[in-house]
């Protein structure tokens, strides 16, 4: 039979696999002959048999075209036009639809239907991009058959080095399904060239990362951090410096998405993580074309540089979330970006007391980027839970620790002179008898993470410009 | 074939034609900018001591911070007032 919808009449979607549809089989044949009905079928074109099988739509071709969401679906077409439709099994509107009362004797007198094939997730997408109504804007680019996909990526210099997941017009469509904001909404604009950074060009850049659609607001809501003037993301990505976005991610989201805050939390081994941190540099390389050796001027640059992101342990921490410090509540999901880089370990089994503990972790803190410089950089301490632990037990809020530790990183500056000790970097002469902290008063941030074993915490340590003049960390709201 | 979705801007940087370069300073202004890294203004108050024992006129200039482009306005300003510039880049 022709895929020709009809003008007029009654049309008909089902599938075998619908027991709703198999129910109305009967029903389908009064019609047929009352007064004739065209019936498509999604899975099996013998199905219905009692009507020697209806018109093969298992390409979806049609249900796609009727915009099909529930088989069964009656439908009354008059003069090319669908004037009234139905869904699932119910006399009364099946006998409104179709003009013929008492139909369907025997029969109960509702019944929901199922889901519609052409509306699956993965199909829809398909018969989107089939029927050319994705809706996305981005210039398509053809790969020959001959020709290794991914391959033709690296070559293009889309990859950041490791193999990127070809995005095809199907995988961004499901990527969009994670957010309800517009593809063509602007988040801002991306350094250095900078682009306007849509939604879309982000999913694009979400999907060759191996985000899945899930993680997408996460990425959005760092990719608007990033792109706040305040974070300074040309500044980071042109110094030579090592520097580059860490995201810390806090609220609901991290076990949604199955975010790890525990062992390994910023290491290797959990997708989200990985992804997430890693869309984020995609999109500063292709959306706004900064690359290493070109505008990324970085001397040495650091690993985290491919993907810096992980999740805070609020379940496990005595403390508030590092997202309550720029004033978002506890229980709402954001992230925060912060110019950073490497993870300096803090190494200390013995102490059992927070004033050991906090000595010890101050020391560490003054060695950043170079004892002898100070104020040096903003930092995240990323404190874990043997180290917490002790904190805990003797009452110490995050406030105390932070305010102990600023105390502790207050320096007489005659031993770091330039020249002082033998070694030329240094404060300036005019420094001398007077004190230096190694923070600015807000430049020390903390952040509870990691396995239950071991007294090991670390410090991320930030870029030689913070605050205002330079980089400030951002925190965002991860809208759905 | 497979298609994929661009995720690029999609457009190369304009590339900029460098201005032709001054055959002589003489009876031209030299913007000196100092981009406020460490030193810089070493280099330049040399250079402006040079050229101004040449009789060229020098405007000095400051960027706010090192970290971030030049505020618009200070572009600008640059751009009307001089007929070309040097910085130092590094310190």
């Amino acid at each position: 039979m022709s895929k020709t919808i009809p003008q007029n009449g009654l049309i008909a979607v089902v599938k075998r696999d619908c027991p709703t549809c198999v129910l109305a089989v009967p029903v389908l044949g009064e019609l047929a002959s009352l007064e004739g009905i065209t019936v498509y079928t999604q899975d099996d074109p013998t199905f219905p048999e009692e009507l020697l099988g209806g018109v093969d739509d298992t390409d979806l071709d049609v249900s796609y075209r009727l915009g099909i969401e529930i088989v069964p679906t009656l439908i009354r077409f008059q003069d090319g036009r669908d004037i009234g439709r139905t869904y699932g099994w119910d006399r009364a509107e099946w006998e409104r639809i179709s003009g013929f009362q008492g139909i369907g004797a025997g029969l109960p007198d509702q019944r929901p239907g199922c889901g519609a094939k052409n509306v699956e997730p993965g199909v829809i997408e398909r018969l989107k991009v089939k029927f050319g109504e994705t809706g996305l804007d981005s210039r398509r680019v053809s790969i020959g058959e001959d020709e290794d996909a991914f391959e033709a990526m690296f070559e293009r210099g889309w990859s950041d080095g490791l193999p990127v997941v070809p995005p095809t017009e199907e995988r961004v469509l499901r990527m969009l399904n994670g957010t309800s904001r517009d593809p063509k909404e602007v988040l801002g604009l991306c350094p250095p060239n900078l682009i306007p950074a849509t939604v879309e060009k982000i999913a694009i850049n979400a999907v060759m990362a191996g985000c899945k659609p899930e993680y997408l607001p996460v990425v959005l809501a760092a990719v608007e951090a990033i792109l706040d003037p305040a974070f300074a993301m040309h500044g980071v990505l042109a110094t030579t410096m090592f520097v580059g976005p860490v995201l810390v991610v806090n609220g609901p989201i991290r076990r949604q998405i199955g975010m790890n805050a525990k062992g390994n939390a910023l290491g290797q081994g959990n997708r989200a993580n990985a992804t997430i941190g890693r869309a984020v540099q995609l999109v500063v390389r292709n959306i706004g074309g900064g690359r290493p050796r070109e505008v990324d001027r970085a001397t040495l640059g650091n690993p985290g540089k491919y993907t810096y992101c992980f999740a805070e342990d609020e379940e496990g921490s005595c403390w508030e979330p590092l997202s309550t410090d720029f004033g978002i509540p506890r229980g709402t999901s954001a992230v925060t970006v912060f110019a950073g880089f490497g993870l300096q370990g803090i190494v200390d089994q013995k102490s059992r007391t927070p004033e050991s503990l906090s000595r010890s972790m101050a020391s560490s803190l003054r060695a950043i980027h170079n004892v002898k410089l100070a104020p040096a950089c903003d930092a995240i301490m990323v404190v874990c839970p043997e180290h917490e632990r002790t904190f805990r037990n003797a009452g110490w809020s995050k406030a105390r620790l932070l305010e102990e530790l600023h105390q502790l990183c207050e320096m007489d500056a005659d031993p770091m002179l330039a020249g002082a000790g033998g070694v030329a970097e240094g404060l300036s002469p005019k420094m001398a008898g007077r004190t230096v902290n190694k923070f600015r008063p807000e430049g020390l941030m903390i952040v509870r993470a990691g396995g239950g074993a071991g007294m090991f915490s670390g410090i991320i340590g930030g870029w030689a410009t913070p605050g205002p003049t330079g980089s400030l960390p951002v925190c965002r709201e991860v809208k759905s | 074939m497979t298609v994929l979705l661009d995720p690029t801007s999609e457009q190369s940087p304009a590339s900029r034609e460098r201005l032709v370069r001054p055959d002589r300073l003489e009876g031209l202004t030299v913007g000196l900018l100092d981009i406020s890294k460490p030193r810089g203004d070493v280099f330049l108050d040399r250079l402006d001591e040079r050229l101004t024992q040449r009789g060229i006129v020098v405007k000095r200039y400051m960027k706010p911070t090192v970290a971030k482009p030049a505020p618009v306005p200070l572009s600008q300003q640059i751009g009307m007032e001089v007929n070309l510039v040097i910085e130092g880049l590094a310190d």
